[in-house]
């Protein structure tokens, strides 16, 4: 993470941040094997938006894509961040859920079709509250049943981040690439701020938020598998690199060996700094 | 019911607690490193059961989780405690233990310590953990007495083969607590109120949740608060018949969420998106 920046390389690069969700897929997929399903000449769109005022979108905000992965059947769920912030509905929640529910299906069969999620969300879309939330439950049960199988990556791309229930989504994955650029937590650090005071946290500083929840600090103490550059060769390699490392052993969020007594030994009676934490959880290499 | 049960300084009503208490006649013990997950195995049906429920904990080391939220140390505990129901069966070839997450969560904890050290991975060890019990065999059931709100309601009862709620006040499922979602969607609370008397999933009411086909049954006509014997063995019973519904069934996944009359009506739109994503897989 340390290592000299190779300019040549870095001017070269292809931004993944930039591309929408479209675009993402494509860059996973192996080249030429890219075929979308459910797209937007189906015109599921949310049934609920319109009855509030609000344009649905023909995709709902999710692009599935089927093709090949290293030659090996592969599905893409690509989340678009600029449709409704990436939120979830009834429409775009059940795609993602039911992409991953076709996958199992296969795997049961004995075809080892991967997964990849580009994940870039607020979470649950609040216009569909309700149904939204079901949808990240199915969601989470989905990753959990076809991670047993084959491994479930998951991608956190770009500025919006992930959060909300999609942020247990990423972390259910069984490898989570991300970017120095995104973020990764439960609750927007607005929704603290209006919650908990401004004490508790500024959410208008930057600096600070992606010091506690930021991509490279998510590195250090572990919780997430790879930081990458926002460069899609890069990301599509390092999934590539992913699926060879088969399914993990533990998964993260049933290491309780680790985080349990992580927890435990922490003295509450102070807040700690990103830095701090990467002290004690982390390999030392913080800044 | 037992009287045994003493109330210290730290715990304030609840009615996970309540229903805890009356389902199984126990007080209840807490796991071990956590005082607001609280556990007791009591019979249900022909068989035993246990019986969880997350607490307020008003002297929690968590400033921000003091009120029955889902924070870091409950999240882990749940993780903790369901893997140990798990272990506690695996090989010996018999039925596996069902288990009643009782649910009345007031949200996730919104903390920064909570972000900085992972509160999403403390309610995802949960979930996976609920999840891994019910493909494992265990029988799993939710059972709302309270609030269901958000990632807290994601983290203790929404990966439960079924889902039962009781029809009562202060009954509210939802994916954000009513001020802050109306903040963010920049309207009222009555603004808010109103789009959910139209739009079903956009309610917190009870009776409109159960519209959406996710409910296997609205128990009516309890106390939920203050539940007597009738009430007691009425939701034993709505239990037991889910559990029942379970066994019949002897799927391990969530598809019954979609076989109800409701759900093949206001959730047409997932039928059909998996529909369509069968047909051009």
């Amino acid at each position: 993470m340390n290592a000299p920046t190779d300019w040549r390389k870095f001017l070269a690069r292809k931004s993944f941040i930039e591309l929408d969700a479209r675009e993402r897929t494509k860059t996973i997929l192996d080249a030429g094997s890219f075929r979308e399903i459910v797209g937007p000449f189906d015109r599921l769109k949310s049934p609920w938006l319109p009855m509030q005022g609000i344009v649905a979108q023909a995709d709902d905000g999710v692009v599935i894509a089927r093709g090949t992965i290293d030659g090996q059947s592969a599905v893409v769920a690509a989340i678009e961040s600029a449709y409704q912030g990436g939120s979830m509905g009834e429409v775009s929640g059940a795609k993602i859920a039911g992409a991953l529910e076709c996958a199992l299906r296969d795997n049961e069969k004995g075809v080892p079709t991967r997964a990849v999620l580009l994940l870039e969300t607020g979470g649950v879309r609040l216009q569909e509250a309700n149904l939204g939330l079901a949808a990240i439950a199915e969601i989470h049960a989905a990753i959990i049943a076809l991670r047993r199988h084959v491994p479930v990556v998951g991608v956190i791309g770009g500025m919006v981040g992930c959060f909300g229930g999609m942020s247990l989504a990423a972390t259910l994955c069984s490898y989570l690439i991300v970017t120095r650029q995104t973020r990764l937590g439960m609750n927007g650090p607005e929704v603290i701020e209006q919650e908990a005071g401004i004490a508790e946290i500024d959410s208008s500083d930057k600096a600070l938020i992606w010091s506690l929840i930021g991509g490279e600090q998510r590195s250090r103490v572990g919780m997430v598998d790879v930081l990458v550059e926002d460069d899609a060769v890069s990301i599509a390699e390092q999934v590539r690199a992913m699926f060879t490392r088969g399914v993990p052993a533990v998964h993260r969020a049933a290491d309780l060996a680790t985080y349990v007594a992580r927890i435990a030994s922490i003295d509450t009676s102070q807040q700690l700094t990103g830095v701090q934490l990467a002290a004690l959880w982390g390999k030392g290499d913080s800044q | 019911m037992s009287d045994t049960m003493t109330k210290s300084d730290n715990q304030s009503a609840s009615r996970g607690r309540t229903w805890l208490h009356a389902l199984t006649g126990q007080a209840g013990q807490y796991v071990s490193q956590s005082t607001s997950v609280m556990f007791a195995d009591a019979p249900l049906g022909d068989t035993q059961a246990r019986f969880i429920a997350v607490v307020p904990d008003l002297a929690n080391r968590f400033p921000r989780a003091r009120h029955g939220e889902v924070g870091l140390e409950q999240g882990w505990s749940l993780a903790g405690l369901l893997r140990r129901t798990i272990d506690e069966q695996a090989g010996d070839g018999g039925p596996l233990r069902p288990i009643v997450a009782i649910v009345d969560v007031a949200g996730q904890a919104y903390g920064r310590r909570e972000e900085l050290m992972g509160i999403h991975l403390a309610c995802a060890a949960a979930v996976n953990a609920y999840a891994d019990a019910r493909l494992a065999g265990h029988p799993v059931i939710a059972l709302i007495v309270g609030h269901a709100m958000s990632g807290a309601f994601l983290a203790h009862g929404y990966q439960a083969n079924r889902i039962v709620a009781l029809d009562a006040p202060e009954v509210l499922i939802h994916a954000m607590g009513q001020a802050a979602a109306a903040r963010i969607t920049r309207r009222t609370v009555e603004q808010l109120a109103e789009l959910g008397s139209r739009i079903p999933p956009m309610s917190y009411n009870v009776r409109d949740y159960a519209k959406l086909g996710l409910l296997e049954n609205l128990i009516e006509g309890v106390d939920a608060d203050a539940p007597d014997g009738t009430a007691v063995e009425r939701v034993l019973q709505v239990l037991a018949d889910a559990l029942a519904s379970i066994r019949q069934d002897g799927r391990r996944d969530l598809s019954s969420r979609y076989a109800s009359q409701q759900a093949h009506t206001t959730r047409a739109a997932s039928i059909e998106v998996r529909k369509r994503l069968a047909e051009q897989w």
